[in-house]
């Protein structure tokens, strides 16, 4: 769409900026404060400049959790991704299954997040639960408390269970997009169904695709409360991912110069990933 | 081949409803059964989970308390998103790209990171366990997120109805009020449920924020499974009842949801 350049649109921003501004800037100087300074309480404080930044960058805890969340948010989206599609491509296209589908499938997405920890941790309980308890009865030595591979299954599980949805919910609104008339004229052509899926339906679902990409990377990059109840992070620190080590860093131990450095360091981190895919998505819009 | 199709989201859902059947199963299992017997449903059928929290008022409290907020904080960031997003969607202004994105970075920010600087920002306005602080810090995410979405729909309405309607001698706020909001009702739809979810779902920033006052249900429910014992029975039938708002949401916007997300970003 062409726009007109309007300098008064402004006015209508500001309500947006103002509460937006409120709530981002004022905490993260608070932040910035912290992360530069010591302080003993009292609004007493100490400059200390970089020396939290390199304790941080050099610190072995911020790697491992760091790469932690980096193998976390790789699994998981490149199982959701996939899975996704494959779901959005078999779901009915019209009839009584359509909002049946659509009720059952999103309900995974509104329920409060630590509830969904919770009922995964009932759920996968070694003596008590259903899949824990299935799972030794086939044989497995499974519990997740204890050992660090069951750990990642079940939060790995958890998240699939928990987001995949949000990415079959977008595929499926791209794939209805499509007109009919592009299939006919495949049919006629006599496309096979992979050759309609990659010359038809991935070209136009790359937009949704796009978006439920960064989606997934941005709430899988900050996930904190579903491990946090199902894990505790543990055992030992096997599943403590960003946001957890934080916030034991943040609240547990008050360690506030080295923490506020840190949640700089994965600000930081996130923005840079998120504004490569922004900046490709704006690219390919104005491309089309 | 065709007749196989319908067996991929038959699993997919049963694969959903899993857990979610589990939790249902535990809340209406007394605690001894719990704990002593595996069984697949319950044996000794009980109410008693339920009639606890609906009785108790510091269970019920919890549920008014998030949907005081949620519903308070939707409200805000629709109203404010509207103006703004149409603005994005017509107008170009100095810096409005950089502003858009500046605003998208905010609903990329780990809630992690602000809990402490919240929690010392709302205390030093005495907002400190209001429902209004928790409303007001949830803006964060779903303002961007509202701005994002509404900007998508309205960015699908041509312009002409604008100019139709400008000629036509409206005023602009008559316009917006009486023509271009009804035309994209599908889209405030969805917008509100995006914000209804997300706010229902979040629980760092509601509990850091919150003590007593305005408590959400999620924390009363850490709070349970942390001291007084690991009732398991209770937790499960205080979870099952907040999978209903959402659920009610669901049904009400289902329709929206494979159309909204056709037209606009999300």
């Amino acid at each position: 769409m062409n726009k007109t350049v309007n300098q008064k649109a402004w006015f209508f921003v500001i309500p947006v900026f103002v509460l937006v501004a409120f709530n981002a800037i004022i905490p993260l100087m608070t932040v910035v404060n912290y992360a530069f300074q010591e302080t003993f309480g009292n609004n007493v404080f100490m400059w200390e400049g970089t020396r939290w930044f390199k304790q941080i960058m050099l610190s072995e805890r911020f790697h491992a959790s760091l790469g932690r969340q980096f193998l976390f948010t790789f699994i998981i989206l490149f199982i959701q991704i996939p899975l996704g599609i494959a779901i959005a491509l078999t779901m009915p296209k019209e009839g009584i299954g359509v909002p049946v589908c659509l009720v059952l499938m999103s309900m995974p997405l509104l329920i409060p997040w630590n509830v969904v920890g919770a009922m995964w941790n009932i759920f996968a309980l070694p003596d008590i639960g259903f899949l824990g308890n299935s799972l030794n009865a086939l044989g497995f030595d499974y519990n997740f408390t204890q050992q660090i591979g069951d750990a990642w299954f079940t939060t790995i599980l958890m998240d699939v269970w928990h987001w995949t949805s949000l990415v079959v919910l977008l595929s499926y609104a791209g794939l209805r997009s499509i007109q009919p008339a592009y299939y006919q004229a495949a049919e006629i052509d006599g496309a096979s169904r992979w050759a309609i899926f990659t010359k038809i339906e991935l070209p136009k679902m790359k937009k949704v695709l796009t978006i439920a990409i960064l989606l997934r990377f941005m709430d899988s990059f900050m996930i904190y409360t579903e491990p946090f109840v199902l894990t505790g992070g543990g055992p030992g620190n096997a599943t403590a991912f960003l946001s957890i080590d934080l916030v034991k860093m943040a609240l547990g131990q008050f360690d506030l110069g080295p923490a506020a450095a840190m949640s700089l360091i994965y600000f930081f981190i996130v923005l840079l990933v998120c504004w490569v895919f922004y900046t490709l998505m704006m690219r390919n819009e104005e491309k089309s | 081949m065709k007749k196989a199709k319908w067996l991929v989201p038959t699993i997919y859902i049963i694969f959903l409803m899993l857990p979610i059947y589990w939790l249902l199963n535990m809340s209406f299992k007394t605690t001894t059964e719990i704990i002593n017997t595996y069984t697949l449903w319950p044996q000794e059928f009980t109410l008693d989970n339920y009639k606890k929290i609906f009785t108790d008022s510091t269970w019920y409290t919890g549920y008014l308390n998030s949907i005081y907020y949620v519903v308070m904080n939707t409200m805000i960031s629709v109203a404010a998103a509207l103006p703004a997003a149409y603005a994005f969607s017509r107008y170009k202004f100095l810096g409005d790209k950089h502003l858009f994105f500046w605003l998208l970075t905010n609903r990329m920010a780990p809630p992690a990171v602000f809990a402490l600087p919240f929690f010392q920002f709302y205390s030093s306005v005495n907002l400190f366990d209001t429902h209004v602080a928790v409303a007001l810090s949830h803006c964060l995410f779903n303002i961007p997120l509202a701005v994002w979405i509404l900007e998508g729909f309205m960015s699908s309405v041509p312009k002409e109805l604008d100019e139709t309607a400008y000629v036509d001698g409206y005023s602009f706020w008559r316009f917006f009020f009486k023509i271009f909001i009804p035309t994209i009702t599908a889209g405030i739809g969805i917008t509100m449920f995006f914000c209804f979810m997300f706010s229902w779902v979040e629980l760092l920033l509601a509990k850091t924020l919150t003590a007593v006052a305005a408590k959400p249900i999620a924390a009363t429910m850490t709070r349970t499974a942390s001291t007084s014992g690991y009732e398991l029975g209770l937790l499960a039938a205080a979870g099952s009842l907040t999978i209903i708002p959402g659920a009610i949401v669901i049904y009400f916007v289902r329709n929206y949801i494979a159309k909204g997300f056709a037209l606009g970003r999300v």
